[in-house]
């Protein structure tokens, strides 16, 4: 099947505006004719039944968690970016959408990015009326932030819970339409099939987390906005429950997976401290506006700060090597996330980590500690202040400023970041990549709909510091309820779908043999045992630098482990009861496979982009290469195996913006 | 360290529960509390047996899935803090460590250290919202100013993550934190105005249904709640029940 990305003809500023005003329409009458399933309840999810439910529509909505309010979405700290140009820096719908292609590597669709930029906007505005406790300032007025290296203050936040309070709007939202009987809400179940009847999403499996009980729900369409799979490195900042398996049981029933491979890696994490860890911490990335990162000079320094004989407050400026200064020099601590995340992957790979694991580099506030302080000392005008009392106001400052992480940090490592400096590592945190969608948001099954992560749509092959916000309440409240009207025109005499076909029949089938499987097989290892496996294979050879090589050896590991998963893997407990093992099991059923596919995109992707960065690919001075010939979506089909998995391409031309080179020297 | 756990365990809602005790050895002092229960868990898996059933999902913090009652106190012997973030080093080697589920009425447990929260939601759902359609053609966001105060008042109210631990701490198993936090943020925003009547007596009277107690003004949780709402919070709603029924 030929791609058609759907996207409509005209100037790209009317492109939305012209499609709106001609796409079909459902009467209001005949909407309440019409049932929407949709699954996961997040930004995208849960700002979508909402407004399908306020439509008109019969709307079912599925969770794997007790309540929608307790989504993934609710983790994210900064903010949300909107192209309100409150602060009259400049900023416009152009400028957000230019931005994002930008800061995507020129791997993302124009026209999507630009109808996300232009309805950015309206989300502050539907937020406000929803009550979200946005930032002020004295005025009154909303106050914003820069973020991630662009020119303009465009982003809105409530403290460091933005997407708490976002992710909690949406949910009230939802509460009014649960309570009108519009959204019916399924709270700790899991889909785990898709069903296709004559060509046509008409229903999922869904499996009640409580009694085991496998379910039938039947629908005119089906969304799915079930976020990312960064899970599949075992270690993420993703929640433990994250999972990847309503996309990838579309992406086997004939929904593509594109770009698999665009993963970004945030530098600001808290290292992992044992092998007993499940996750990973993020803290702001604003912390490198003040901290300087360093590794020591000498491995016998390094060897004795591991060691415990030794303190990194002890070593002199001599023996630091504060390698993003030296290699960056314009830049220095404040180069792109990808290349921090790659520098001190360089360094702790030659062996100089600092902690017990060999994967932690300094963030040191020592020095903006200093600074600020003989600052504050002249606004207070005190001549020849102490060493200590530079401190002391140096501190006030530092405190003000990054407080809450530093208290974080504390908690979790249990060293005063105020003393001794912070240890952070890279880790993963958004998968780019996603279900194919077209202008719609429909995949390449007809009544199929992704939204939010767990699409490729927006980002590219990178993404922007507070646009994931943005993307998953912009496809949910102001895009996809206006492109599912079109398809579900056609539907308005079809009546109920009914559960009793043999292809629900067969997908039941197939869900209750897997369980079956699972509860009976009689192996001998735990399936956090093949999840931490799986996971080390995709840090090691598919993780922020990517070789030919490496990616051959992962796919053939990959596969290893998968089959010897379905032989060994043990899951006590029964089918009919809550049994956490059993979700886990299906669940990393489901990576086991992606990951093959995720390795063999980044083998075939012969190029360096945004997250993606292939070691044969880069300019002489180390930076990501990307090449011309592979400006496109690669979009997999499903054919059985993962590694035989069809690639169709999606060309991307840029009309409305000139493709550029990054650089930070 | 090694320790010694007393689990509560119970099969299903129906089932009859009881303390069980285990034994981990070689745990870490900078595990978090849920690491240390997945490595009871593997140890478990290992042994042929089940493992504990216990509700998590973020470990940030934030999500307010954890639920854990450890020795005595919702969340564990530190402040400010869930589950998810309490360390092992707060505890010693030879510690002997008591976990339960948050215990209410209201609460029904549905397996081990897995409760009932849902009345929570349908608290929610009998008022917790603006009654806003989701189009996008409201005013422009800044039409309204909103004092910072108010603002920043508002919000503190907003950061309850609905982990339900005020309930598990009071000794007469109240929700009157987690409901007044919810009535605080919209009573101090304007836009809450036009409905805070019916709101606040819709709220509370889904409340006393779901069979919550009432407030004795103990603070106990407050003291444990992991986002630290204010006692105030009870105060205004009981400020804007008194408005709506006068």
């Amino acid at each position: 099947m030929a791609l058609d990305s759907k996207v409509p003809k005209g100037p790209i500023k009317d492109k939305w505006t012209d499609y709106k005003n001609k796409i079909n329409l459902v009467n209001p009458a005949n909407k309440r004719h019409i049932d929407v399933i949709v699954v996961g309840t997040g930004l995208a999810g849960g700002s979508a039944a909402a407004t399908l439910a306020e439509l008109g529509y019969n709307v079912k909505a599925f969770a794997y968690q007790d309540s929608p309010r307790r989504a993934h979405s609710i983790a994210a700290q900064g903010g949300i970016n909107a192209a309100k140009n409150y602060q009259g820096d400049g900023d416009s719908t152009y400028r957000l959408f230019y931005d994002t292609v930008k800061g995507g590597d020129y791997r993302s669709r124009e026209a999507n990015v630009y109808r996300l930029a232009e309805v950015s906007a309206n989300i502050i505005d539907q937020c406000v009326a929803q009550g979200v406790p946005f930032a002020r300032d004295y005025g009154g007025l909303l106050d914003n932030r820069s973020f991630g290296g662009v020119l303009v203050s465009r982003t809105f936040y409530a403290k460091g819970q933005t997407g708490q309070q976002l992710l909690l709007g949406a949910y009230s939202a939802m509460n009014r339409q649960i309570a009108r009987g519009k959204i019916e809400m399924f709270n700790r179940h899991e889909m785990l099939d898709v069903v296709i009847v004559d060509g046509k999403a008409r229903g999922i499996i869904a499996r009640n987390l409580v009694t085991g009980e496998i379910e039938r729900h039947s629908a005119h369409a089906v969304v799915v906005g079930s976020g990312g799979y960064g899970n599949v490195y075992f270690l993420s900042t993703n929640a433990m429950g994250s999972n990847v398996t309503a996309a990838w049981k579309i992406h086997k029933k004939g929904a593509y997976f594109a770009n698999p491979c665009y993963t970004q890696i945030h530098p600001t994490c808290i290292p992992r401290s044992g092998d007993y860890q499940s996750k990973l911490t993020l803290m702001s990335e604003s912390l490198r506006n003040d901290g300087r990162i360093w590794v020591p000079k000498n491995m016998d320094d390094v060897i004795a700060i591991r060691e415990g004989k030794k303190k990194p407050t002890e070593l002199s400026e001599e023996e630091r090597d504060y390698y993003l200064e030296r290699r960056y020099p314009a830049f220095g601590n404040l180069v792109p996330r990808d290349v921090a995340s790659r520098a001190a992957k360089e360094r702790c790979d030659a062996g100089y980590g600092v902690n017990a694991t060999g994967e932690a580099v300094y963030l040191d506030f020592a020095d903006a500690i200093k600074r600020y302080g003989a600052e504050q000392a002249k606004i207070h005008n005190i001549s020849n202040p102490s060493k200590e009392k530079i401190y002391e106001l140096g501190k006030a400052i530092v405190e003000a400023k990054y407080g809450n992480l530093f208290q974080m940090y504390e908690k979790i490592v249990d060293e005063n970041p105020y003393e001794t400096p912070m240890m952070i590592y890279p880790a993963v945190h958004y998968t780019m990549g996603g279900v194919w969608v077209d202008y719609n948001l429909m995949t390449t099954v007809p009544g199929l709909y992704c939204i939010g992560e767990a699409n490729f749509s927006d980002h590219g092959a990178n993404r922007l510091g507070a646009s994931a916000l943005m993307q998953g309440l912009a496809d949910g409240y102001f895009v996809l309820p206006y492109t599912i009207g079109d398809y579900l025109a056609d539907d308005i005499r079809t009546g109920k779908i009914p559960t009793d076909s043999p292809e629900f029949d067969e997908a039941e089938k197939q869900v209750k043999g897997k369980i079956e499987f699972f509860t009976t097989n009689k192996g001998t290892k735990s399936v956090d045992y093949f999840h931490k496996k799986l996971g080390k294979v995709m840090w090691d050879k598919c993780g922020m630098s990517r070789n030919e090589k490496g990616l051959k050896e992962a796919m053939a590991e990959i596969k290893a482990i998968r089959e010897e998963f379905w032989k060994e893997v043990m899951v006590p407990g029964g089918a009919n009861e809550m049994n956490p093992e059993l979700e886990k099991a299906g669940r990393v059923a489901d990576f086991l496979e992606l990951g093959e596919l995720f390795a063999k995109d980044a083998l075939v992707r012969e190029e360096s982009a945004g997250g993606h960065f292939r070691e044969e690919h880069q300019t002489p001075e180390g930076e990501a290469k990307r090449i011309k010939e592979f400006q496109f979506v690669s979009a997999w089909e499903y054919v059985g195996e993962p590694s035989e998995a069809k690639l169709h391409k999606e060309p991307l031309e840029y009309e409305n913006i000139e493709v550029k080179e990054r650089s930070y020297k | 360290m090694n320790l010694t756990l007393k689990i509560w365990r119970q099969k299903d809602s129906n089932a009859k529960g009881q303390m069980v005790d285990y034994k981990v050895s070689d745990i870490s002092e900078h595990m978090s509390f849920l690491e240390m229960m997945d490595v009871l868990n593997e140890q478990l898996i290992a042994q042929g047996e089940e493992p504990v059933a216990f509700d998590h999902d973020c470990r940030e913090g934030i999500c307010g899935m954890c639920s854990m009652y450890i020795n005595g106190e919702a969340h564990g012997p530190d402040r400010g803090i869930t589950t998810c973030q309490l360390h092992m080093r707060m505890f010693k080697d030879g510690d002997t460590i008591t976990i339960e589920p948050f215990r209410a009425a209201a609460f029904p447990v549905i397996k081990d250290l897995v409760v009932d929260r849902s009345a929570f939601d349908r608290i929610q759902h009998a008022g917790g919202y603006i009654s806003v359609n989701t189009s996008g053609n409201t005013q422009d966001a800044n039409a309204t100013p909103i004092s910072k105060h108010d603002a920043d008042e508002a919000m503190d109210a907003a950061t309850c993550i609905g982990c339900g631990a005020c309930v598990a701490t009071c000794k007469n198993s109240s929700a009157m934190l987690f409901v007044g936090a919810k009535v605080s943020q919209y009573a101090l925003l304007p836009q809450g105005q036009v409905e805070a009547a019916d709101r606040v007596q819709n709220m509370v009277a889904q409340m006393d249904l779901e069979g919550f107690g009432n407030c004795t003004n103990t603070g106990a949780c407050e003291v444990e709640c992991p986002k630290g709402i204010s006692l105030d919070t009870i105060a205004r709603m009981n400020r804007e029940l008194m408005k709506a029924s006068i």
